[in-house]
């Protein structure tokens, strides 16, 4: 039977065609010129430019961390291309009917037709291709509640001051390697901002793709929800197939503001490499949330199915009192991907509760790790956090590993942290088969079940997604 | 540096055996190499140790000045819990204390500098071979300068009945000096025997000393050993200690790491199950307040298939107290049907106090069912009004919840002089009102 369950893990990555779209690039390379190039390239106001040359000097300065639980050959950050924008026929679509047909046509390839999803689903989306927005959609309708959903570059134009405001006030310049050199070189993202008491109407929605061959892809996202507003985000990225690894550096920036709420969830589906684990996407994000206000929320959502390697730890810094942060994660490794990933509740302010649930599965030669850390800070009385990480391993040739941080500082808080790792009982396999299910089926029944309490937080439409990543992403794997 | 110290050893100690010799000038050497651990490094990223590089000990023997007499030892190490014991003062060998006679023939019950005379192939063979220094500076820093301890070895097929106890008094008293001893324990448990061992450590110096003690064991096919450790330094003391264990095929071990000394006291345990079927049981109890620091790091390596491990580690910490726990569990590859457990509760009684814990597991076989868990809280309202509507006043409901809190650690001790030795410690530095602090 074991043999049975590990055929069924062989699929090939659907998502990886190439999309034949003259782009315009930047050479290959880091240094002072390219972070002014791409700057000016975007017409940035001069604030930007020394906020982009203060993270690039402060970059240098820094060496890549070597402390998460993955492998790989050393970056050569001088051998990637940092500015890569599908080239405009006329400078700024206004509309969709201006995109590229090429690039509507790729969009379309992924399911996610621009056209499609602003006529039927409600889903206003902002699509960003390579390095560069393609379209929002939906604008003019979110316009009329006051909220502001667009590309990062027309967010610098013609929101200046909320940019000046918020930007780095999460992730600062010099956070941690990865998001000093995103702030350099970043070169679009979305930017969403809610104005007071509104509920947005629809799910807001972005959509990565890495097209160019030897371009990082470095996006900013910015969302600022002011007080007593709610958004719900999704994001959703993949990538063509390519036999070399591409760098995928992003910055998440969230900011919830008195009794503000944000949801963000992400599918995350780039390209993991190939059977023998050449290939595929470095995919190390800094996503963080600060619930600056009181009552404030910030929920993550996360499935992570694609990349060779996966380290990203979604945050949340509970400043505000009686904030509430929240972290729901399913991780799947197969083949030979590591995923490093986790999250961060930082709790400063009274009463703050956080909710921790991790499932990992890791099959094929793949290692999963969580990471975690709860801290509690002495000021933060009666705060409360309860995290719980699962693993399961499929194939014995898998790891999953579990490495959680806390700290507390004050007696009234109460903290509690649960793990387990095992692999499908025989007994319940035994039992879903003695009802007539095939062996495939009960895995994919069993993982399903393991995976409920995450999947649940997410979307309707993501949720349905994601439980076809996952059984794409172990298919042959279940034995 | 290291050809002048070790030639003042020389002739502090007469001539050695080249082997040690040479062991001690690769230790040194490796100690250099390493350093001190720093708070960079992940092992040590809670605690400081600062505070004992900055102060320079000096090594101590009897005839020191400030050192207590013999007649007044016998009775601040209190009663003992066994009946064959070894008494060291300061690092050094008491003979007139210790008690070693009457063990059935085969036992082998000394001290480490006289056992290196009488039985040096013995040593030879074993001495360093469980505790690895070469990544360890703390460990590379005791072997280098190791001096005396206790060699303990069981011949195959022996169950020794009667627990043996190692006391270790560190005895300056007033004198102004900062002493330090290396300890060093070997114990041999050959197949099929049993042994139990208790260490304790026990200070009674006003001034701060540094005690960093190494204990190697290593069990045979099918062999039972229960280890007890007792750590009751001195307010001012620095403990670091280490008990590294291998296990053979079928070999049950126990640990049991009580620690209520010391200012800064750091308890590394570390055992490898090198072969199959083998069962470990790491338990710990930490019970500190003031400003005492305790860290204890855990390793259980699952190296072969058909293991067992379940770990229980309990805090209880109050004034400005600081807790540490980081245990790791690692399963490799090969190690099927691994079952493993673990767990570390920690109740903090006051709000100053600080509890840092990270139970880590690290996976890399899949026929295995691990889990494991941590909590960190204090006494529950609900119980405390429930004592305190029957009666009793606050110290008293908070001291019997408190006690409750500890006790299955507690009762898991087989040895029953020492079970009921530290029920009535717990029950003296409990009543106090939650003051946990050493007296």
């Amino acid at each position: 039977m074991t043999a049975s369950i590990e055929s069924l893990a062989t699929q090939d990555y659907k998502y990886g065609f190439v999309t034949d779209v003259e782009s315009d690039v930047a050479p290959y390379g880091l240094n002072e010129d390219i972070v002014r190039l791409i700057s000016s390239k975007k017409n940035e106001p001069a604030f930007m430019l020394e906020w982009r040359l203060k993270a690039y000097r402060h970059w240098l300065t820094l060496t890549e961390p070597t402390w998460p639980n993955v492998h790989y050959p050393k970056i050569d950050y001088q051998d990637i291309i940092y500015y890569s924008a599908p080239k405009a026929k006329q400078p700024g679509p206004k509309s969709l009917s201006e995109v590229d047909p090429e690039v509507l046509a790729t969009f379309n390839k992924l399911g996610i037709s621009l056209q499609e999803q602003e006529r039927l689903t409600g889903v206003a989306i902002d699509a960003v291709f390579d390095s560069v927005s393609v379209a929002t959609t939906f604008k003019a309708k979110l316009g009329e509640l006051g909220i502001i959903f667009c590309s990062f570059s027309e967010a610098v134009l013609n929101h200046p001051e909320l940019v000046k405001k918020y930007l780095g006030s999460v992730v600062p310049v010099g956070d941690n390697f990865f998001a000093a050199l995103n702030s350099a070189v970043f070169s679009d993202g979305s930017f969403c901002y809610i104005p007071k008491g509104v509920r947005c109407p629809m799910e807001l929605s972005t959509y990565f793709r890495i097209n160019a061959m030897n371009t990082g892809q470095f996006e900013r996202t910015l969302i600022i929800a002011d007080e007593g507003s709610y958004v719900s985000y999704l994001e959703g990225c993949t990538a063509p197939m390519r036999d070399t690894n591409q760098l995928h550096a992003a910055v998440v920036e969230l900011v919830a503001l008195d009794n503000a709420q944000i949801k963000y969830s992400t599918v995350q589906n780039w390209y993991p490499g190939d059977k023998e684990g050449k290939g595929g996407i470095y995919n190390f994000v800094t996503k963080r949330g600060k619930c600056a206000g009181i009552n404030s929320k910030i929920s993550w959502t996360q499935v992570e199915t694609g990349s060779a390697i996966t380290w990203k730890y979604p945050s949340c810094i509970l400043l505000g009192d009686n904030s509430v942060g929240e972290f729901y994660s399913v991780a799947v490794v197969n083949n030979y991907q590591q995923a490093d990933t986790g999250t961060k509740m930082i709790h400063i302010g009274k009463n703050t509760r956080s909710t921790i649930v991790s499932k990992g599965i890791s099959a094929g030669r793949g290692q999963n790790t969580y990471r975690g850390m709860v801290k509690i800070q002495k000021g933060a009385t009666g705060a409360r956090n309860y995290s719980q990480c699962d693993s399961l391993l499929l194939g014995d040739k898998c790891g999953a590993h579990t490495f959680p941080y806390v700290e507390v500082k004050n007696s009234s808080s109460q903290m509690e942290h649960e793990a387990s790792t095992s692999k499908i009982g025989e007994d319940q396999l035994f039992y879903c088969q003695q009802r007539g299910l095939a062996a495939e089926d009960a895995v994919s029944l069993i993982v399903n079940g393991f995976c409920k309490q995450v999947f649940r937080e997410l979307p309707m439409e993501f949720a349905v997604e994601a439980q076809k990543l996952l059984n794409v992403s172990l298919e042959g794997s279940v034995g | 540096m290291s050809e002048g110290f070790l030639q003042q050893f020389v002739k502090d100690y007469g001539n050695e055996p080249g082997w040690l010799r040479d062991i001690r000038r690769s230790a040194l050497d490796r100690f250099a190499a390493l350093g001190f651990p720093n708070r960079q490094q992940e092992a040590w990223r809670y605690t400081n140790l600062d505070p004992i590089q900055q102060t320079a000990f000096k090594s101590v023997d009897f005839s020191s000045p400030g050192v207590i007499k013999t007649v007044q030892l016998a009775e601040l190490m209190g009663d003992t819990i066994a009946a064959q014991r070894l008494v060291f003062v300061n690092g050094h060998y008491a003979s007139e204390l210790s008690l070693a006679k009457g063990l059935p023939d085969g036992v082998i019950f000394g001290n480490l500098s006289d056992m290196i005379v009488s039985h040096p192939k013995l040593l030879e063979e074993s001495l360093t071979h469980y505790a690895p220094y070469q990544d360890q500076s703390l460990v590379a820093l005791n072997t280098a300068f190791l001096h005396d301890g206790a060699f303990v070895y069981i011949p195959k097929g022996l169950a020794l009945a009667q627990p043996l106890e190692l006391i270790y008094v560190s005895s300056l008293d007033g004198a102004g000096i900062a002493g330090v001893s290396y300890p060093r324990n070997l114990i041999v448990v050959g197949d099929e025997a049993q042994v139990t061992v208790v260490e304790r450590y026990v200070g009674v110096a006003r001034d701060p000393y540094l005690t960093n003690a190494v204990t190697e064991m290593v069990g045979g096919a099918g062999s039972h050993i229960d280890h007890y450790k007792i750590q009751q330094e001195g307010k001012l003391a620095f403990h670091l200690g280490s008990l590294q264990v291998r296990q053979g095929r079928d070999c049950h071990f126990s640990s049991h790491a009580i620690t209520l000394g010391g200012k800064l006291s750091r308890n590394d345990v570390t055992t490898v199950l090198s072969d199959q079927g083998c069962d470990t049981t790491l338990n710990g109890l930490y019970l500190v307040g003031g400003q005492q620091h305790v860290d204890s790091q855990t390793s259980i390596d699952h190296a072969c298939p058909h293991g067992t491990s379940r770990e229980l580690y309990k805090g209880i910490l109050s004034d400005q107290a600081t807790g540490v726990f980081n245990g790791r569990i690692i399963v490799r590859p090969d190690a099927q049907k691994t079952s493993a457990r673990q767990s570390n509760k920690n109740l903090v009684l006051s709000d100053e106090a600080q509890v840092n814990t990270k139970p880590v597991l690290e996976i890399y076989a899949n026929d295995v069912k691990c889990n494991h868990g941590a909590t960190i809280g204090r006494l529950d309202e609900q119980q405390l009004f429930y004592l305190r509507s029957r009666g009793l006043g606050e110290p008293e409901a908070k001291g019997l919840l408190t006690y409750a809190f500890a006790s299955d650690v507690v009762d898991s001790i087989k040895v029953e002089t020492l079970r009921n030795r530290l029920k009535e410690w717990l029950f003296v530095r409990l009543a106090g009102q939650g003051k946990l602090e050493a007296a």
